[in-house]
């Protein structure tokens, strides 16, 4: 075999290892085990007179198909299939093994973080029964940096960034606790609400680190944030699970363990699983299907449903829609659930598929909610012009509109999108393009109302 | 002829566990006995032979260790353990008793032949 040759056959090797691999039933070690069959197949067909060229064709062939051969894998090794997820993913790569375990314990760094930040005020005497409200306001900014450093971590921030997450997590630890508020004030609970919608947004800044005015990285900050409030929701489930079990069975043996439930084990087990849910995220994606665009494609048919009946039922009835304090943030809220279905749709479409019924599904959606919010929104301003502003009505007016503005825009561009006049793209950017303004929207609201309407 | 495919699943145990008892060995050199050993009639496959020892290895009758060869090259050998000893024991016992029983029925017959008219008559 001369070297020349022999360089060729090491190329069909190396080409017909790439295929064995893109089988997710065969692994590296298989891939080497099954190589090191087709050199032993190759030598002999070689030492009977073939030249090496011929001789990796007839080997291949002899092993027959790959589909078969991945198929019969598949069946002793069904979990391959399945165990996708693993805490430090053995790829075989040694360089992808090194990068995860390296995640892993960045990762153990910032949760444990996150805990010490939550017990830390104890130490200065501030207890969760008597200072329910600063626990409150300040839950997010105990547990949201850690994640914010974590990924800005992962992504080697620049210092300029570094720099203005800080300051921007500095700015709203200003403004939970620089305001003196009565615990019962209304501008407690907007800036309880809206803090974390602000601070999540800071993530947003971490998590596109590399390239901030990318729209692409936006997107997938926000399917990071779909993905992440699932996997937080599942933690919330064990982490019920895990109490209930604490308690009953220490209460079995008379010990009542629900100082150490609520003192210790929730809080710090909700400030770790921000962390550990962003790790998650990261971890799996491209390993996993992203669950948060099944579950809209699954509930937008039925939202629109709900929101139509809605409709028929204030019409047929005329009966006006009654706004009490539950029923704004209802309201509130369905838009954003609305807005979600819209995002998490858009955020796994193929952006260069033509349109079909999905989408006129989600303009109908989208126009249904649209109308509602015209509803809502007549009532608000005429509560506001009877009896004053107050800090509830302002915020949640204030989100009306801006919920408004985008979802008007998305339907139009919705429908020339159906019409064929716009490219799919304009939508994605569209979205992209509107997170500064419920950042923008969400600081006003922590910073500027208080003062604002007299701190009440 | 060719062996049937059941019957080359069925034997395929007692057979790899057989050969591995004559000392380790790997892969290639294992199908290439088995070629060997039943003059090409047996029709093995490397989606029967690697997925077998792997099965195998997890049940712990056989273990494996890879060690290097020519080079760079590295090989993964089979060898069996006390548990695939016993485990190849009964496998024997079991198909001593079907091919005593074979032959106690074909025996001082003759050798069957088939008449392809006689089911038309």
């Amino acid at each position: 075999m001369t070297a020349e040759n022999g360089r060729e056959l090491e190329a069909q090797f190396a080409q017909w290892r790439q295929y064995v691999l893109r089988r997710k039933e065969l692994q590296p070690v298989d891939a080497d085990e099954l190589e090191d069959h087709l050199r032993g197949s190759v030598d002999e067909l070689v030492a009977v007179g073939l030249s090496p060229d011929e001789a990796f064709l007839v080997a291949v062939k002899r092993m027959g198909s790959l589909d078969e051969l991945s198929r019969e894998f598949a069946r002793e090794h069904s979990e391959r299939l399945w165990k996708q997820l693993v805490l430090t993913a053995d790829t075989g790569s040694e360089v992808a093994d090194t990068r995860s375990r390296r995640d892993l314990w960045a990762m153990v760094a910032c949760a444990a973080g996150a805990v010490v930040s939550v017990k830390v005020p104890a130490l200065f005497g501030l207890s969760f029964e008597d200072d329910g409200s600063f626990y409150a306001r300040n839950f997010t900014l105990f547990a949201l940096p850690w994640l914010a450093a974590f990924l800005a971590w992962r992504r080697n921030a620049r210092r300029p960034l570094i720099a203005a997450l800080v300051a921007l997590f500095a700015l709203g630890a200003v403004a939970a606790n620089a305001y003196s508020l009565s615990d019962k004030s209304q501008s407690i609970v907007v800036t309880s609400i809206h803090l974390p919608i602000a601070l999540w947004l800071v993530v947003g800044l971490a998590y596109v680190a590399d390239d901030w005015r990318s729209f692409r990285r936006r997107m997938d900050f926000i399917r990071f944030t779909g993905e992440w409030l699932i996997y937080l929701v599942l933690m919330a489930l064990g982490g019920g699970v895990l109490s209930a079990f604490l308690f009953n069975t220490f209460r079995a043996i008379g010990i009542l363990p629900q100082e150490f439930i609520s003192h210790w084990l929730v809080p710090c087990g909700a400030a770790a699983a921000f962390v550990v849910a962003g790790w998650l995220v990261e971890a799996k994606q491209s390993v996993v299907e992203n669950i948060a665009p099944v579950l809209t494609r699954l509930f937008t048919p039925l939202f629109t449903a709900a929101l139509l009946a809605f409709l028929v039922a204030v019409v047929l009835t005329s009966n006006g829609i009654d706004l009490d304090r539950e029923a704004l943030i209802l309201f509130d809220l369905l838009l954003v659930v609305v807005l979600a279905l819209l995002l998490y749709s858009l955020s796994a479409r193929d952006p260069l598929a033509p349109p079909g019924p999905f989408d006129k599904l989600q303009l109908a959606l989208v126009v249904s909610a649209l109308a509602i919010d015209v509803l809502v929104l007549l009532e608000i301003t005429g509560r506001i012009t009877e009896y004053g502003g107050t800090p509830y009505k302002a915020a949640a007016l204030g989100e009306n509109v801006i919920l408004l503005v985008n979802l008007a825009w998305s339907a139009w561009l919705l429908l020339t999108f159906i019409r064929r006049r716009t490219p799919f793209a304009s939508l994605e950017r569209w979205q992209t393009g509107y997170l500064p303004v419920y950042a923008g929207w969400a600081w006003i609201v922590v910073l500027v109302f208080p003062p604002l309407f007299g701190y009440v | 002829m060719k062996v049937a495919k059941d019957l080359v699943a069925a034997s395929a145990t007692p057979m790899v566990l057989g050969i591995l008892a004559e000392g380790e060995s790997y892969g290639y050199a294992i199908l290439k006995r088995i070629n060997e050993l039943s003059g090409g009639e047996l029709d093995w496959t490397e989606g029967l032979l690697y997925p077998l020892l792997h099965r195998l290895e997890r049940l712990g009758h056989v273990e494996s260790s890879w060690q290097s060869v020519t080079g760079e090259r590295r090989r993964k050998y089979y060898r069996v353990t006390d548990k695939g000893l016993t485990e190849l024991a009964e496998q024997r016992r079991q198909w001593d008793t079907v091919m005593d029983a074979l032959k106690e029925i074909w025996h001082d017959r003759v050798p069957l032949t088939v008449n392809p008219l006689e089911g038309l008559a």
